[in-house]
């Protein structure tokens, strides 16, 4: 176990760094932003989908093959999904005066 | 050379996640900040195709496949998230995060059938990763229980909000959900240090167990409460992408992951707050879903309810001096959002002071009626929140209330008993007149009867928002 946080210790330095990051990020954001911030949330953990590219760039057999490819696919969909809702909710939050 | 390039790429991209993120939270400069983390995005997406190398320095393979992939899911993507009407937003969000969930599954499953080839095979050049390999096991489980939990809970979200699903207990429903994840924990401990006995059978029952775990922890919860599982179900995605970038050692996976778990954490606490309720309340409290047997035996409440006609509710507002519009969940329904905003622009022509009053959880999602009321060009600075506008509800002469209902119930500062007491509420009765528009006399989403609509000063404009606002913006025109 000891080992195990050893050899990966700048990864958990990150882990922690960032969850304190996300917490400041997120501090003191009116509600009315809630829900955009939400939805660009969803978009950016819709970085998933760079793992499902790894995994489908080495796959050889067929079932890899296929369930990469869905992963692709659904990872996709969480991104573009993702930043376009954002996108089109944040649309309207222009000022009209 | 390349793979150099990929890490400083993976860098800017995490840059541009965690500058997004930070745009995001101010209304000037959200939209940039949205777009600025789908840049970083797009760029990591193509330096992982491009530059990905593996250990071995192979390229990655399969492009036409992954090419196809992300042509067909940015079509299907597009469409959709374009397509969809604003009142859906929540689902659809739901809906989006379930596949961002179904990805990080989906990987697991493959790395797992990956470790188990390579433990199989002969060869011995995995000897020397043996030490490395709990490590990995413990990364591709975790991902696959937090991945398969929010995929599952998400769908049975978005079937809830769009009204395919409908609230679910079953008896000791907390006892069942808390024995299951035990038994998934355990499993999934015995897979990481186990002997290796079972393994394969015992990793896709703990599959099978956290996509079942994933529906019963959503099932019983109520559809108002669905917003703060929602975000609490986001957050779990961004740690399942986590546990990828652990396992592929990637860093802007791990970046983008772990702050949208934190981040995520943090605004469904936040939203918590917002309805006065704690997240361990809103998890097991069955808000909504079971409180409705006690409370449809009060629903005796002193006065009797009073219907008004459009044409008087409309000589009522027209020669109001201020009028305050209180929009809810049926004003999305009704897709009135434009009508409301003419009959905005019609009173004020005639000199009334028209605002409209948001309450923080109104409609699906807090937000949803500013976004929904920006649709229709609404000016931002007429949206006023809970806290600013309850003074003035004193000096109001009308309040209309469009299809909400559980946010201006009194019961939830006078009766302890109530399942919302406790929630903070817009004071609308403090105004001299309201007028409640609503489709019948159905409870809200909570589920519970509504003191106000009995009040002597409230009177009920009973029809589909959209027809009834309509009416009364002609019946207004009609006056002169």
């Amino acid at each position: 176990m000891l080992e195990f946080i050893n050899e990966n210790i700048q990864l958990f330095y990150l882990i922690i760094l960032m969850v304190f990051v996300g917490i400041e990020l997120i501090g003191h954001v009116p509600s009315v932003l809630h829900t955009p911030l939400m939805s660009g949330a969803n978009a950016i953990h819709g970085v998933v989908i760079i793992g499902s590219i790894i995994v489908m760039g080495q796959a050889t057999h067929m079932v890899s093959l296929i369930l990469g490819f869905l992963a692709v696919v659904l990872g996709t969909l969480n991104v573009v999904g993702g930043f376009v809702v954002t996108d089109r909710m944040l649309e309207m939050f222009k000022k009209k005066k | 050379m390349q793979q150099h390039i990929l890490q400083i790429i993976y860098l800017i991209a995490s840059v541009t996640f965690i500058g997004g993120l930070k745009f995001l939270g101010n209304p000037a400069t959200a939209r940039q900040g949205n777009l600025i983390a789908a840049f970083g995005m797009v760029l990591a997406i193509f330096g992982t195709i491009f530059l990905y190398t593996t250990e071995m320095g192979e390229h990655l393979h399969n492009l036409g496949f992954i090419f196809g992939a992300l042509i067909l899911g940015t079509i299907i993507g597009w469409i959709v998230a374009k397509k969809v009407q604003m009142t859906a937003m929540p689902e659809m969000v739901s809906l989006f995060n379930g596949m961002g969930g179904a990805c990080a599954m989906l990987i697991s499953v493959i790395e797992f059938r990956h470790i188990m080839e390579a433990l199989e095979s002969p060869s011995g050049f995995l000897i020397g990763m043996s030490e490395n390999i709990t490590g990995h096991i413990l990364a591709i489980i975790l991902g696959l229980v937090i991945g398969s939990v929010s995929f599952a809970g998400s769908i049975v979200a978005y079937g809830k909000l769009s009204g395919k699903v409908k609230d679910k207990s079953l008896g000791m429903q907390q006892l069942i959900n808390i024995g299951l994840l035990v038994v998934i924990m355990v499993l999934s401990a015995l897979i990481v240090m186990g002997n290796g006995a079972y393994t394969v059978q015992l990793f896709y029952l703990v599959f099978t167990l956290s996509l079942l775990y994933g529906i019963l922890f959503v099932l019983p919860i109520g559809g108002a409460d669905m917003p703060v599982v929602i975000s609490l179900l986001n957050s779990f995605t961004g740690v399942a992408a986590a546990c990828g970038g652990f396992l592929y050692d990637n860093k802007v996976m791990l970046v983008g992951g772990i702050l949208v778990g934190s981040a995520g954490t943090l605004l469904t606490i936040v939203m918590c707050k917002a309805m006065n309720r704690s997240l361990v309340n809103v998890l097991i409290g069955n808000f909504g879903g079971g409180s409705t047997g006690e409370a449809a035996t009060s629903s005796s409440f002193a006065g009797s309810i009073k219907e008004v006609t459009a044409s008087d509710a409309a000589i009522l507002m027209k020669y109001a001096k201020k009028v305050i519009i209180v929009p809810g969940y049926g004003l999305a329904v009704a897709q009135a959002q434009h009508i409301v905003h003419d009959l905005e622009l019609l009173l004020e022509s005639e000199g009334v002071e028209v605002k409209y009053a948001i309450h923080p959880v109104a409609g699906r999602m807090p937000g949803h009626m500013n976004v929904l009321l920006a649709e229709s060009n609404v000016s931002y600075d007429k949206l006023v929140e809970m806290e600013e506008v309850n003074p003035e509800f004193a000096t109001t002469d009308v309040v209309l209330v469009v299809g909400a209902n559980d946010v201006v119930n009194p019961a939830a500062k006078t009766d302890p008993n109530s399942p919302i007491y406790g929630m903070p509420i817009l004071d609308v009765e403090n105004a001299t007149n309201v007028i409640v528009n609503k489709r019948s006399m159905k409870a809200g989403y909570a589920g519970i009867e509504n003191e106000l609509f009995y009040k002597p000063k409230t009177s009920m404009l009973f029809g589909d928002a959209k027809k009834a606002l309509t009416q009364l913006v002609s019946e207004i025109k009609a006056l002169g």
